[in-house]
């Protein structure tokens, strides 16, 4: 659907993520938190789509949904051309090897009572036949392939700074050799210094061994360092998704151009000369989202439309993609039928 | 540029020690600078570089032990804050200095009101009236921009959102008019669209009300957008000090330059590979014999493992702790 001659290696498609709201005595359902509600993308082999977002979009749901940590409400989800997305979770066990996720905070992740040895071991027992000397081989090779000494295969996760750990989880998703890695905010917990040490990282591996990414991130300026194309979400639905040189040269969605100009310039004369658009009020709550437009209670762009009918998400120009009024090509004529049709039926 | 002549606080020599089972962790050493009204004073550096234990030393507010505030002055308006007693000291917090903490939710009182903990420092350090209080603190939410004042000073602090808890947060900062505010990473817990709004209400408030701000942070980004001067820290030292756009454009300390090339830009060419800077920063056990950065720099010589560097000066406006800038040295290794 992007470019025919790229093959996909995973295509999502409508996918929606709603986690139920209980409340009262007898903890009736209330309503929902609409996490990720209906998003559809591509992810080609070889490349790193970038999934950026503020707190609460429903970024690392989308991330942690994809390779199905949830049931799915609804939508559709291939990897390397298997049915992921309707599978039953103890028929999904078979298919985990080629599909790994790096977490964003590694003293989290990581079992503080398990050796390294162990940690980045554990997949390998479960799912291959190894034998155990062939065990112990590999993980070497996975310490040395992330820039760990060999040499403290025995110690303690405690025993490593942040940007070592993250090498650990790193070392443990790429130990059955995966196709595709979701990263959850793998530098957000690490300190500048330690962030392009561990990205650095990433690129090689990904050159190494031909790795797909989905590296999620609100940090947009090292998004465009790693990322081949991005994916911009807003409550929930992506709003923009472009090539990357594109989108932080001319973004195309309210959003994004509101986002990309909020990002501190670390260049004082560019931050002096530079003219941001400040988004007024709050993000609105995933559990009851504006009607029409998601983004309209903030749009500094917002028209009559917008408040009424949700934009559809669509090619606007080759390769890049938007759910914006503004780039909708219908006639004021049909607007105006869409907008009459709407109130009707509301 | 501010009047530096006058500073409103001046630090000298600042250095304080933590008791740890392990020994002594020596987490500011040596620290100085001055702060002159009006203006406000970046502090960059990593997590563990001493700037947050910087700040809290001023005011007496590290728990000791294990904290040991061992030498050093900071002159604030004609007084050693160091050598004042609690009673003193408390009418200076939240009071002459205002201080605005990192994560807005642990920083307010969940049990309370938002109008409550905005009175509380009008009532104890102005003492106000309960009416005065609540139309001084119902003023004070206008000011930061925070609509319906009147009706939100009920609500309690779960009803905020992130960014307007950390407004909520300045606005407490602000109720006795302080001379200084020191910010301890106001906007690092907020997201960026929020964090836009929060830089523009502080610039719009040191116009308005004239007072003095330190603003600590790790976002280089930040600190270009907001500061009139920069201190760099590493290793619970100053590494380098210098107005904002002159350390943007002269980067000193071989720390900085470090620095400044590992962050990714959102504009302009893009960097092919991140410059990395290698290793982990140093661990303050002892008290520091060679230059902290020695381990990471690409350019260290002999003599930084011998001393620990002064701040050598650059120029009038500027130094940087690092032998490359020592003219002795500079005119030895010529």
């Amino acid at each position: 659907m992007l470019d025919n001659s790229a093959k996909p290696l995973v295509s999502v498609r409508d996918l929606k993520m709603h986690f139920p709201i209980h409340a009262g005595f007898l903890r009736r359902r209330v309503g929902e938190v609409r996490a990720v509600d209906g998003v559809t993308f591509d992810v080609i082999e070889g490349e790193t789509l970038g999934l950026v977002g503020e707190s609460g979009c429903g970024k690392s749901t989308c991330g942690r949904a994809v390779l199905r940590l949830y049931d799915i409400t609804s939508g559709q989800i291939m990897i390397d051309g298997r049915d992921i997305g309707s599978v039953k979770q103890r028929n999904l066990r078979t298919m985990r090897p080629i599909m790994q996720m790096v977490f964003q905070d590694p003293q989290a992740s990581l079992n503080s009572r398990m050796t390294v040895e162990a940690i980045i071991r554990e997949p390998l027992d479960e799912h291959t036949t190894l034998s155990d000397a062939e065990k112990r081989e590999k993980v070497g090779e996975l310490m040395d392939a992330v820039g760990l000494n060999r040499r403290f295969a025995k110690r303690y996760p405690h025993a490593f700074s942040g940007g070592q750990r993250q090498r650990i989880g790193i070392a443990r998703a790429l130990a059955l050799n995966p196709k595709f890695i979701v990263c959850d905010e793998p530098i957000a917990a690490l300190d500048v210094s330690i962030q392009a040490q561990v990205v650095n990282l990433l690129e090689d591996l990904q050159e190494q061994f031909g790795l797909t990414y989905l590296f999620i991130s609100h940090d947009l300026s090292m998004v465009r360092h790693i990322a081949t194309r991005v994916a911009v979400m807003y409550l929930g639905k992506i709003v923009e998704l472009a090539p990357r040189e594109a989108l932080y040269a001319a973004p195309l969605h309210p959003y994004t151009q509101a986002l990309l100009s909020a990002v501190p310039d670390p260049d004082p004369e560019m931050a002096a000369a530079k003219q941001r658009i400040v988004l007024q009020g709050d993000v609105p709550s995933p559990a009851n989202p504006p009607d029409g437009c998601n983004f309209c209670t903030r749009c500094p762009q917002v028209m009559d439309i917008c408040r009424r009918i949700d934009p559809e998400y669509r090619e606007v120009q080759p390769g890049r993609w938007a759910a914006c009024h503004l780039h909708n090509d219908m006639s004021p004529a049909e607007v105006a039928d869409e907008i009459n049709a709407a109130q009707t039926a509301g | 540029m501010p009047d530096r002549a006058q500073p409103i606080l001046d630090v000298q020599g600042l250095k304080t020690v933590f008791q740890t089972r392990g020994g002594e962790v020596h987490a500011v050493n040596n620290v100085s600078f001055d702060l002159a009204p009006g203006e406000l004073l970046g502090v960059v550096g990593e997590s563990g570089s001493g700037k947050s234990v910087t700040m809290m030393s001023l005011l007496g507010l590290l728990p000791s032990p294990p904290a040991d505030v061992r030498d050093g002055t900071v002159m604030f308006q004609g007084r050693d804050l160091l050598k004042l007693d609690l009673r003193e000291l408390r009418r200076v917090r939240g009071g002459e200095v205002g201080f605005v903490f990192q994560d807005p939710m642990t920083s307010l009182n969940p049990v309370f009101n938002v109008g409550m903990q905005i009175m509380e420092p009008l009532r104890k350090h102005m003492g106000m009236s309960k009416k005065a209080a609540a139309a001084r603190a119902q003023e004070l939410l206008e000011l930061v921009g925070i609509p319906d004042a009147k009706q939100r000073l009920l609500d309690y602090p779960h009803q905020f959102s992130g960014g307007m808890r950390q407004r909520v947060m300045i606005a407490i900062a602000l109720a006795c008019d302080p001379k200084v505010l020191i910010a301890d990473e106001p906007t690092t817990a907020l997201d960026v669209t929020i964090q836009a709004q929060i830089l523009e209400l502080m610039k719009d408030l040191r116009d308005k009300l004239g007072m003095a701000v330190i603003w600590i942070t790790h976002d280089l980004g930040v600190i270009a957008g907001i500061a009139d001067r920069v201190i760099v820290m590493y290793g619970g030292q100053v590494v380098e000090h210098a107005p904002v756009r002159e350390l943007f454009a002269n980067p000193a300390h071989p720390y900085t330059r470090a620095l400044l090339k590992t962050i990714p830009k959102i504009h302009g060419a893009r960097e092919k590979r991140l410059t990395i800077i290698e290793g982990q920063p140093p661990i303050l056990n002892a008290h520091p014999t060679a230059c902290p950065f020695l381990d990471r720099c690409d350019v260290a010589m002999p003599v930084c493992a011998r001393k620990n560097p002064q701040r050598f000066e650059v120029n009038a406006h500027h130094d940087a702790a690092c032998f490359h800038a020592d003219p002795l040295e500079v005119a030895h290794a010529g």
